[in-house]
């Protein structure tokens, strides 16, 4: 008899994925300007570090929030003993205004409908349990967030069925990639239970276009399954289009009362915009009483603790604070996107079009040594190893193209991207050389197994790859190698 | 197709119990003593309120704590994004030592076996999901707390079967009924994972005797399945015979590098001995590093607040404060508990002799109108309803016997005690009365059918009583 559970002994975790190896090697040797500046830089960490500097202010400002007192009065053993898991008012209540007002106050939330977790990471897991059964599943588009694995899946028992999203319209959602998921997960015998969708989208950044959200709505109501829109990076949107929720795309189209309405749920929580993950501050959003109330029962598995509830009341409400810092976050979240977008330019790399995230989805497929998975595998670890940047590989976000990367831009200082920048041009450069080399090298072989009258003209074309060489050299003189040690290292990497 | 899932439309939540339902009673009627002095005394809700002027007092000089700093340094940043599933390494210390100096620093606990969960609630369910598949069995001795239904099997899908107790011997664990229990739950053809005991007790108050800890070692040696100890009152033990952890058993048996050792699990948690449970402080101690492996990531779905997780590393690594605290803490919880007792005893009830816990297991059998559960219910509404105390009555704990009831006494003034002993004995001597009138009333009617010689008997009786009301 296996004395633990299938669940402690299994894989379903997903924490062998390349996503999290890739943060274990950083770990080992982090960057550090002073005390480790050939460290690795780690760019696969979504954080927003961008404006913990104005949380700061506020805190001084307000002591009685962190001293756990109102008007002066010590309320800690209010605090103490408050374990209820309808929440503390006053949070709920600063915290579907804090909502209302990222949507730009188009839509509004009832905090009777919100349910309070520790992070979302808790809360999907919780929606997965009251929308399914083990064996059912949740159609996801690709690429996405590779903790889904773990998250939907782990202890749920609970399928991810993908919705394949391509390039060829930047990723997009579309009605014969859903239908076909649909179908995929029905010849697998799985009952479809709903569609998860990020929104904005980690890892491509975008906000959902509004005929994307409407197909989506449409596709719920035929198959009368549910809709969860995972809306952590809302406050991240930081240039046009401007974020269009899916409840207002509901409320639009005069949908609200009708049977579509209560099967569309939103998660939450205050990991990305407020750059507070330690504080594990998530909620649910559901317009079905019957689903608040059971996830409600489940939030005692994972509570927010009173203590974090109450100082961040006491910060929501503040709407002068946080309309600034809204508006702050924005710019420095624009601002160090386009730092990113520019040098991975100068390095002849594109991005996907991004307007919301703490991250671009990068283009390399032209550095792949072929359209394989394999070789984007090959691709990331010298970027982790050699380059020295942690990214994360498009494979472990189920992306069906290989070559992209997620790389992230908003946990570290300008001057860390600035050298982050320089490394990935360096490493494109030397890989440009080696490709043209290695060109050349093949087309050298080819004309030496000529007769003897080609080499004349191999002599000829090594004298002119010499000068080309030396000229190369002068210009890339850490690179220079001599044809000879190029063959030789093209050999060894074979 | 069922639009939602069977956890959400079935009743496994467990909270249409009477716990839960006496919990609601008391929300719409709650006693003030001075908005609502009729209202319903909460006792069913076992709550450490005795100790929060030790802890306010630390608070008050301990500012850094509280404010993100340390020595004199915003640490804010560092906390803000601190959600590593390992914990706060400061704060696992700390834990590790305060859980080592509750049992008088007999053993001690490694950080690297700690999970950090959000409350009790979360470990034990999170043990489950490590240690059970759905339809597997976990043996528990009743009465046991009422949140377990919920708690160890909702979304598990893992079943628990009784190990009866009874009062015929203060409600120990016994090898018979340790045995019953798993031929019960192989006849119901589930596969047993493993023991969970809760020690000390709640709803009993009692701490495990060292025959109970080995009779349970032998029996999950035996058998090769897991015990579970939830420690979570660990802290509450204020008199005599002195805490004795499952883990000073093992190592007094040399029984550490034995398979047994990696079988055997601890569950802790802030929210009883130190009161905080808004806090969601817990933590799995497991000797085994597959679990803890395991139980580390799935702590991402309940992690405790850095905020929380800083706070407290500081307050337990106040060794001089935590000495005075534990120390107060048991003097305070003793003295109260003494007064439930002897108030009880003026109202002519007992209670199992207890020397832990937030509450008394309370002897009512005496009070019901037949030994039945009905009675018992009925019993409950009156106090419920007319007598005003919420007190959770033994059926939810699962109880096999008729008439027992848990009654908390730390979590309300002193005066709170005194009037709801007040009310308790007032119930009781009316109940008395009733009782004796009751009986009159039977005795009568039964000699009325007698023939119309014994009238004259009859009407004499019938004085007497009238004179004695």
């Amino acid at each position: 008899m296996g004395l633990l559970s299938r669940k402690a002994t299994c894989n379903t975790h997903g924490q062998d994925s390349s996503y999290f190896l890739g943060w274990q090697e950083y770990k080992k040797n982090p960057y550090n300007e002073v005390n480790n500046p050939n460290g690795i830089i780690q760019m696969g960490l979504a954080e927003n570090q961008l404006c913990l500097d104005l949380l700061e202010p506020w805190l001084m400002k307000n002591p009685d929030a962190l001293g756990l007192k109102r008007d002066g009065i010590s309320i800690f053993k209010e605090l103490a003993l408050f374990q209820d898991y309808n929440g503390f008012p006053a949070f709920k209540r600063a915290l579907v205004d804090f909502m209302g007002e990222i949507r730009g106050n188009k839509v509004s939330f009832d905090p009777n409908h919100v349910v309070l977790t520790a992070g979302a990471t808790s809360a999907n897991e919780t929606l997965m349990f009251c929308l399914a059964d083990q064996g059912d599943a949740f159609l996801l588009p690709t690429p996405y967030y590779p903790g889904f694995d773990r998250d939907l899946r782990w202890r749920t028992g609970v399928e991810i069925v993908p919705i394949h999203c391509t390039s060829s319209n930047g990723f997009k959602v579309t009605l014969p990639a859903i239908e076909q998921a649909h179908r995929q997960a029905q010849k697998r015998k799985l009952r479809v239970k709903g569609v998860l969708i990020t929104n904005p989208s980690n890892p491509l950044g975008t906000t959902m276009a509004r005929d994307e959200l409407d197909l989506l709505i449409n596709f719920i109501e035929d198959k009368q399954i549910h809709l969860i829109s995972d809306e952590i990076y809302a406050g991240t949107v930081f240039t046009s289009p401007s974020f269009v929720s899916v409840m207002e795309v509901l409320k639009d189209r005069n949908l609200d009362q009708t049977q579509v309405w209560e099967r569309v749920h939103i998660v939450y929580s205050l990991s990305k915009d407020l750059g507070l993950p330690g504080f594990r501050v998530g909620a649910i959003y559901s317009n079905d009483p019957v689903v608040v109330s059971a996830a409600i029962k489940m939030s005692s598995f994972g509570l927010v603790s009173s203590q974090t509830q109450y100082l961040l009341s006491a910060m929501l409400f503040d709407k002068k604070f946080t309309k600034e810092y809204m508006s702050e976050n924005h710019k420095r979240l624009q601002k160090q996107q386009k730092d990113l977008v520019s040098g991975l330019e100068k390095a002849g790399i594109r991005c996907l079009d991004s307007n919301a995230g703490l991250f671009c989805w990068v283009d390399m497929r032209h550095l792949l040594k072929s359209n394989t998975f394999e070789a984007e595998m090959e691709l990331w670890q010298k970027i982790v190893y050699h380059v020295k940047i942690n990214i994360s590989p498009g494979s472990s976000c189920h992306c069906i193209e290989p070559g992209w990367f997620r790389v992230c831009f908003a946990n570290m200082l300008e001057s860390t991207l600035k050298l982050a920048i320089q490394r990935l041009k360096s490493f494109v450069s030397s890989i440009a050389m080696k490709s043209q080399s290695h060109q050349e090298l093949k087309s050298l072989r080819r004309k030496a197994r000529n007769n003897w009258v080609s080499r004349l003209s191999l002599q000829s074309f090594y004298d002119r790859e010499q000068d080309t060489t030396t000229e190369v050299s002068f210009s890339y003189r850490p690179h220079f190698m001599s044809l000879s040690n190029i063959a030789a290292t093209l050999d060894a990497a074979a | 197709m069922g639009l939602l899932s069977r956890k959400v439309t079935c009743n496994s939540h467990g909270q249409d119990s009477s716990y839960f339902l006496g919990w609601q009673e008391y929300e719409k009627n709650p006693y003030d003593e001075v908005k609502n002095p009729k209202g319903i005394i909460q006792m069913g809700l076992a709550e450490n309120q005795l100790c929060f002027d030790l802890l306010e007092s630390w608070l008050a000089k301990n500012p850094d704590a509280v404010s993100f700093k340390r020595e004199e340094q915003s640490i804010f940043k560092e906390l803000a994004l601190f959600q590593d599933y390992h914990g706060l390494p400061a704060f696992k210390k700390a834990l590790v030592d305060f859980m080592a100096e509750i049992r008088g620093n007999k053993v001690s606990f490694d950080t690297d076996y700690l999970v950090l969960t959000a409350g009790a609630t979360s470990a034990n369910e999170t043990l489950m999901f490590c240690l059970a598949e759905k339809g597997d069995a976990i043996l528990l001795p009743t009465p046991y707390y009422p949140g377990f239904d919920r708690d160890l099997k909702w979304r598990t899908g893992v079943e628990i079967v009784s190990i009866q107790c009874s009062s015929s011997n203060g409600f120990q664990i016994t090898e018979s009924a340790l045995e019953a229990a798993y031929q019960e739950a192989q006849r119901k053809n589930l596969r047993v994972k493993g023991v969970l005991v809760t020690n000390p007790s709640n709803p009993l108050g009692t701490t495990m005797s060292r025959n109970e800890l080995d009779l349970l070692v032998n029996f999950v040696t035996d058998k090769e399945i897991h015990l579970i100890s939830d420690e979570i009152y660990s802290g509450t033990v204020f008199s005599s015979p002195a805490f004795v952890s499952i883990m000073e058993v093992l190592k007094d048996r040399k029984l550490e590098n034995t398979q047994v050792w990696e079988r055997v699990h601890v569950v802790y948690s802030l929210s009883k001995d130190l009161g905080l449970p808004g806090f969601r402080v817990g933590a799995i101690y497991s000797n085994d590093p597959i679990v803890v492996a395991a139980a580390t990531k799935m702590s991402s779905f309940g992690l405790v607040s850095s905020q929380t997780q800083y706070l407290l590393s500081a307050m337990l690594s106040d060794k001089k404060f935590t000495k005075e605290y534990i120390s107060k803490n048991h003097k305070r919880l003793q003295k109260r508990q003494n007064k439930l007792v002897s108030g009880l005893e003026k109202a002519g009830i007992s209670c199992l002799e207890s020397n832990a816990g937030l509450f008394c297991w309370v002897d009512m059998r005496h009070l019901l109108s037949s030994n039945t559960f009905e009675a018992e219910m009925e019993l409950w509404k009156r106090i419920v309803y007319d007598v005003k105390l919420n007190i959770s009555p033994g059926s939810s704990c699962h109880c096999t016997e008729p008439g027992w009831f848990r009654v908390c006494f730390a979590n309300m003034s002193e005066d709170t005690l005194k009037l709801a002993m007040q009310r308790l004995k007032s119930f009781v001597s009316s109940i008395t009365i009733d009782n004796q009138t009751h009986q009159d009333l039977k005795n009568m009617r039964k000699k009325n059918r007698t023939k119309w010689v014994f009238r004259l008997s009859f009407q004499s009786f019938h004085d007497r009583e009238q004179g004695e009301r």
